[in-house]
């Protein structure tokens, strides 16, 4: 802006100089052209550089894998949160951590990630950068590297601000099978931590529950932590976060897939008592709130306390408890003992998650 | 701390089914009249714990199940207008009405928001002067207070863009129907403890007199619940058909006079349908003529709405007690939480949506 105050005073009719736009998200950042070339250069480059990155190309040429015998493991995920930015966390680090879990999940170890942006006209640049710069130091703790980038603008109304799509890749030891279709009977179920902080602090900062806590997100890159188990604890069978639909949509997957029951203990089952509460009054049940640094681990029963002892030593895995076991029979169920000794189905989340009214 | 663990203590439930299995003799027929009754039952197995001579039977009280097919529909209609917001608790934009749901109309763009309180309907009132906002007021006596104090509020503010679609029913009533019907299987009541939080209980004196039949105020929780279960069965045990209150750290006798008086200044009681049910004479509340200007089937003039009902779903016979949800051959199979024949399947205070939930079998 001072660069225009500054021209001399021109007479009659002159060409405009166009605005400089480095303030907020116009239509011509999308265009592919120097708008975009400028974006990236003052906004994404300054936080994501890499080789492969600044290589410049529509592509990004892949070093190959250090391992023997590598498979590939390619997983996407689309993120698409309100509020941008949240207790705990923001959609930058969530685009990141969620693709680097979902790579994890398949025990191979995370690589890298394409991060693809679609941003709403009259986004602040600002928060923009605020946005890649959470996701720099999300992938740095993650050890991963973004490959390949690109940008979208949509017209104001068309979006919520940001929604970043990002997929991943990460190389698979040839002899590794790590997969919900592994659950075995005689498994135990080990959980990370406790359930439902990423849910009730997202929806506490919103504003929308006339309460607010000082709940924050879990969101956190958990291929460190799994990594460590999987080096002391080859033998796990099955790993996944439970995100989305939370840890009762999560077990219902995999007793699907494995076709083997899950047998739950309620009171084994970590919740912090703010996340209980407000589930109280909102009428949720924890165990349907979405997580986002958290992970399941199922594995045979002997391998349990060895697990559980590393994990508890990671700072993403201080509350893990075992929550439960796998059984053969009633195969695709998921069951909760309760506190009182009586028993209860868990099952998919339908739908949408509502408030009950009273 | 968690405020409800003394009220779910393992050991203190022990303790009240060893003393139920105590007291029981013979087989008794007890029914919860409210889904978040129901609802609590099942969610922590409670049944399972009780001695089989209890049956019990889940009742009408869940406000989404009983919201009358006609009623679905008038939202339906009001909803599709093009300058209204309809606002409404979420468990109602799934329930199907003839042809549609609230959620599918959203869909297709019709403004339609899910609100926490009734008081949120009011500030999108505030904040949208050239909208209509419609909030949809369902819900037994508990919710009409906070149903009404929004209804208050947007007369203070002197809004002219703010309507109830109301459609409030009671307990007394449904109570009367059940116990008179030559299908009765009832032989105590678990009273809803936060309707008589709003009522007190003075109302089920006459109803425990007339029908011999003992009540008992019971809240949520499963210490309340068992409380409940064990005073009714103490009175059915000694034929007394008492009304008792298991839930007195929140129920009075006289209930919440501001509450009530805040009832009969805006309501009058009505006729009212119930979906299952039919028809139960002055079984519900409607707005006052004196308040026409707030209600919404009078502004947007949809008086003649023609329903079609599924011919399949039993939800009527379930909502009083004759049948149990797994006696539905559509139980589980065509009819199911993601696609609801009927509303005792959608609202989670619906006893099918409880049974599929917790315990197909």
């Amino acid at each position: 802006m001072t660069e225009i105050h500054t021209l001399p005073e021109m007479e009659g009719p002159v060409c405009p100089l166009p605005l400089p736009h480095n303030e907020q998200i116009v239509m011509g950042h999308g265009s592919g052209g120097l708008m975009t070339r400028d974006l990236i250069n003052k906004v994404f480059a300054p936080f994501l550089s890499n080789p492969v990155l600044d290589a410049g190309n529509d592509f990004g040429l892949l070093p190959p894998s250090q391992i023997s015998n590598p498979r590939l493991v390619v997983s996407t995920d689309s993120h698409i949160v309100t509020p941008l930015f949240f207790p705990g966390g923001d959609i930058g680090r969530l685009s990141v951590c969620g693709t680097v879990n979902d790579i994890s999940m398949s025990g191979a170890a995370p690589a890298g990630l394409t991060a693809g942006f679609i941003l709403e006209e009259g986004l602040a640049i600002q928060v923009l950068q605020k946005v890649v710069a959470s996701m720099q130091v999300a992938a740095k703790e993650a050890g991963v590297f973004i490959a390949a980038g690109d940008t979208k603008v949509v017209n104001k109304g068309q979006g919520d601000g940001i929604y970043i799509n990002t997929a991943g890749f990460g190389w698979l030891p040839g002899s590794r099978s790590i997969h919900g279709a592994n659950a075995q009977p005689g498994d135990a179920v080990i959980i990370s931590g406790s359930m439902g902080d990423h849910g009730i602090a997202v929806l506490s900062a919103r504003g929308e529950l006339g309460f607010s806590t000082s709940l924050e997100s879990d969101v956190a890159p958990l291929n460190g932590l799994i990594a460590q188990v999987l080096a002391a604890v080859p033998e796990i069978h099955a790993l996944r976060d439970p995100t989305r639909g939370g840890l009762a949509t999560t077990l219902n997957e995999i007793a699907g897939q494995s076709q083997v029951s899950i047998w739950l203990d309620e009171s084994a089952i970590p919740v912090k008592s703010v996340v209980r509460n407000a589930c109280e009054i909102l009428g949720f049940d924890p165990l349907y709130v979405a997580n986002e640094g958290k992970v399941i681990v199922i594995l045979p029963a002997q391998y349990a306390e060895k697990a559980l002892e590393i994990m508890r030593n990671h700072k993403y895995g201080r509350e893990a408890a075992i929550i439960g076991k796998i059984e053969k029979d009633e195969p695709g169920a998921v069951l909760l003992r309760t506190s009182y000794g009586s028993t209860r189905i868990l099952d998919m989340l339908a739908g949408e998650m509502l408030p009950r009214i009273c | 701390m968690d405020f409800t663990s003394s009220f779910r203590d393992p050991k203190i439930v022990a303790n009240l089914i060893q003393k139920i299995k105590k007291t029981i003799t013979r087989p008794w027929v007890i029914m919860e009249i409210c889904g978040g009754q129901t609802h609590a039952i099942m969610h922590y197995g409670l049944d399972q714990l009780l001695p089989p001579e209890i049956e019990l039977v889940h009742g009408p009280g869940c406000p989404v199940c009983v919201t009358s097919l006609e009623l679905v529909d008038k939202a339906l209609a009001i909803a599709a207008h093009p300058d209204v917001i309809f606002t409404s608790y979420g468990d109602m934009l799934r329930v199907p009405g003839s042809k549609d749901d609230l959620f599918n109309l959203r869909a297709r763009g019709a403004s339609i928001q899910v609100v926490y309180s009734p008081l949120d309907a009011v500030q999108i009132a505030q904040a949208n002067p050239d909208r209509q906002v419609v909030f949809f007021a369902i819900g037994f006596e508990t919710t009409a207070p906070a149903n009404l104090a929004a209804l208050a509020q947007a007369r203070a503010l002197n809004l002219d863009n703010f309507t109830l679609l109301v459609s409030h029913v009671c307990v007394p009533p449904a109570m009367h129907a059940i116990l008179g019907s030559p299908n009765n299987r009832v032989q105590g009541f678990l009273a809803a403890g936060h309707v008589c939080a709003v009522m007190g209980f003075w109302e089920y004196h006459p109803i425990a007199e007339l029908y011999k039949i003992p009540i008992t105020v019971t809240g949520f929780e499963p210490v309340d619940l068992l409380n409940g279960i064990l005073l009714t069965l103490q009175a059915l045990e000694k034929g007394e058909a008492a009304v008792q209150n298991a839930y007195p750290r929140v129920v009075t006798e006289h209930g919440n006079i501001h509450a009530q008086q805040l009832i009969s200044t805006y309501f009058e009681p009505c006729d009212r349908n119930w979906r299952g049910i039919g028809m139960i004479p002055m079984s519900g509340w409607a707005l006052r003529p004196e308040f026409s200007r707030f209600d919404a089937e009078k502004r947007f003039k949809v008086e003649h709405i023609q329903t079609h009902e599924s011919e399949i779903c039993i939800s009527g016979q379930i909502l009083q007690g004759i049948k149990k949800p797994n006696q539905c051959p559509a139980f589980g199979t065509i009819c199911t939480p993601q696609n609801p024949l009927g509303a005792t399947m959608v609202s989670s205070e619906g006893a099918c949506a409880a049974y599929y939930r917790y315990a197909r079998k």
